[in-house]
């Protein structure tokens, strides 16, 4: 009995690292998605919830903000731009030493002049002689930090960095790609499933071989063939009928496959009874196939939905790059080379890329899973 | 029938005949050149690095998921919060590839030493006083480090397909093994193994036409430098580059279709079972 009890603890203990370890990357970059930019650089995304201490370099204002009060020229501001939650923990007036003081403190510079810097940054430089300097001095600050979340990083990548955009054009290149094969794969599974005609066999064995045709064998016939036609027609051979087309050529056999699966499980009896009544074909499809068929439909097309809007090399290569046309994945492996140190902007563009695909997965879990085992190729 | 017919032609029965015809003709696909794209593809050094790390992948990645994805399901039929860790774990499936090589690419992160680390993997190992690395440049390594997201998303397909399969084996069995003094692990290897046969290969082979076939990950992380291309991306690099070699990159396609060949044959086999049936 101890064995097992002993057996049951390692169970809970090694699925917990495990999952520990799935989550962990995912997890990480949600958080830094929601850092300020600043901290997302310098610091890593587990000590997001930490107070942190960074060194900064500022610059005093210009003499011309000095102002004369008995015979003293002062110069007053804040060197943390007034923010309320920052705080200056030591201050320095050369680079050698940029810790050399402690906030709040008074400081003789060289010239004679008196500084006198406060923890919330804020500070009255004062002369006898009046302030000459063109640009500001520099004056080197280690600030403590508190923890921030926001929401900037979305609305930058959102509106500036036309994400925005390319999610509506993700949508237009994923929604009538899954329409289209879902709809003329449920017509040819049903021929396929319960139509009797010269070469079915035959024309299933070819979906089957179909099944697992890499779809690079097609790219570049295609693409050929999309430059002709744009060609002949004066227009761009990168259009959004030509990605639904070929989203839905590439998708389809597997549609077919599933649903001619699908259908072929109904009970038999069912058409028969329908047939012997006089119903046409057409009128089964559509009075008993669909409606029978609709969880079935659920699962292949959310299956398909998330194909397309995760895939990548059908876009990059059917697709052109322009604003208007480019798609999340395609934009985001722009922004890999573009960005490559503005973890910011990555980690939130990634996010939004994932939105979807997670809101569908979390919603509709169980037609996903269904969909993605019945797809995993079976005989 | 008939519009899925024609879509199939154009799309797929075409373009696999022309990929053919076009990998024994010159870059535009004009003048027959014979087997010259063939012979040039055996002695191009970034090819035979393809082919062999494609070999790699086809290795490590299968097996990898395989297994982890049945101790997973395994050990989630054994505690009260399995069904939970289950839905963590496949959680990356419904991530793009792209997005996952994002995610992989800030675990990875490189800082020179002596700066604060911000990649959560060189942060750990700074912290137990070893020395950063930039991982996806050090060579041959970093294939593993590319196979990790792989298999980071397929996993919980693999443990998916596992928990069904081991929900089917009748209880009576695993209970008179028990009674008959088999220990977990017996029981384990000489019946729940045998049972899932079937099982871990349809997981195998669905996840080697994914490894076969890998490109996003490739492209974003690496895009092949560092002795890590594979087919797909040489093959899109060839569609594109100096205006495209249609010839060379149909090459490349004929090879990657070369590997899901045995698959296409072993799916006919069954589907004939199936008919006879």
């Amino acid at each position: 009995m101890k064995h097992f009890s002993f057996g049951k603890f390692l169970a809970h203990f090694f699925l917990l690292i495990i999952v520990f370890i799935w989550v962990i990357p995912t997890f990480g970059l949600l958080i830094s998605s929601l850092r300020d930019k600043d901290q997302v650089a310098l610091t890593g995304w587990w000590t997001a919830l930490k107070h942190n201490e960074f060194n900064e370099i500022v610059r005093t204002d210009k003499s011309n903000v000095q102002f004369e009060e008995n015979g003293i020229f002062i110069i007053t501001g804040n060197l943390l731009k007034n923010s309320p939650t920052k705080s200056v923990i030591n201050f320095g007036i050369t680079s050698k030493n940029p810790k050399a003081f402690k906030a709040p403190s008074k400081v003789t510079m060289k010239n004679g002049s008196t500084f006198y810097l406060k923890k919330d940054g804020s500070y009255r430089w004062t002369s006898d002689k009046e302030f000459k300097h063109k640009k500001g001095k520099r004056i080197f600050l280690t600030v403590n930090t508190p923890p921030s979340l926001t929401l900037e990083n979305y609305k930058e990548v959102l509106v500036f960095r036309g994400l925005g955009q390319s999610f509506i054009n993700s949508l237009t290149v994923a929604v009538p790609s899954t329409i289209i094969p879902l709809i003329i794969g449920a017509f040819a599974a049903y021929a396929l499933s319960w139509m009797n005609f010269y070469g079915r066999d035959l024309i299933f064995a070819t979906i089957v071989c179909l099944l697992v045709v890499p779809l690079q064998m097609s790219l570049i016939p295609i693409l050929t063939v999309y430059n002709q036609i744009g060609n002949f027609f004066g227009v761009s051979a990168k259009s959004y009928v030509g990605i639904w087309l070929a989203h839905t050529g590439f998708g389809l056999p597997l549609k077919i496959f599933l649903l001619r699966n699908f259908i072929k499980s109904l009970p038999h009896e069912m058409f028969e009874a329908a047939r012997v009544d006089g119903a046409s074909h057409y009128q089964i499809f559509m009075k008993i196939i669909l409606p029978l068929s609709i969880p079935a439909f659920a699962s292949i097309g959310i299956l398909q939905f998330l194909w397309v809007w995760n895939d990548l090399l059908v876009a990059l290569v059917f697709l052109d790059k322009m604003p208007s046309e480019i798609v999340l994945t395609s934009r985001l492996r722009e922004m890999l080379g573009e960005f490559s140190q503005n973890w910011e902007i990555l980690t939130t563009s990634a996010f939004v890329s994932m939105i979807v695909p997670l809101f569908v997965f979390l919603s509709l879990q169980r037609y996903f899973i269904r969909g993605l085992v019945a797809g995993s190729v079976k005989g | 029938m008939a519009p899925a017919l024609i879509i199939l032609l154009v799309y797929l029965i075409y373009p696999v005949s022309e990929t053919i015809r076009l990998s024994f003709f010159d870059n535009y696909g004009r003048e027959f050149t014979g087997v010259s794209n063939y012979v040039w593809a055996l002695n191009d050094s970034d090819f035979r690095q393809s082919i062999l790390n494609n070999f790699l992948w086809l290795i490590v990645v299968p097996t990898t998921c395989t297994f982890l994805g049945l101790t997973i399901a395994t050990l989630a039929d054994r505690v009260w919060w399995g069904v939970f860790a289950k839905t963590l774990i496949f959680m990356p499936m419904a991530i793009s590839f792209v997005g996952a090589s994002v995610i992989w690419k800030f675990v990875y992160e490189y800082r020179g030493a002596g700066n604060d680390q911000i990649g959560i993997l060189n942060a750990i190992i700074v912290y137990f006083g070893g020395d950063p690395h930039a991982w996806i440049a050090i060579p041959f390594w970093n294939n593993f480090f590319l196979m990790v997201i792989m298999i980071w998303i397929q996993t919980g397909l693999a443990m998916v397909i596992f928990s069904a399969a081991l929900r089917a084996i009748p209880e009576e069995t695993l209970e008179a093994a028990r009674i008959d003094g088999a220990g977990e692990v017996r029981i384990f290897f000489y019946i729940i193994i045998p049972f899932l046969s079937e099982t871990i290969v349809v997981i195998w082979t669905t996840i080697t036409i994914l490894v076969l076939k890998v490109f996003d990950i490739v492209l974003a992380m690496t895009n092949g430098q560092w002795g890590t291309e594979v087919l797909a991306n040489l093959m899109f690099d060839w569609m594109f580059r100096g205006g495209g070699d249609s010839g060379r990159g149909s090459t490349i396609a004929l090879f990657i279709m070369l590997g899901v060949i045995p698959i296409m044959i072993w799916n006919l086999r069954r589907f004939k079972m199936e008919q006879e049936r």
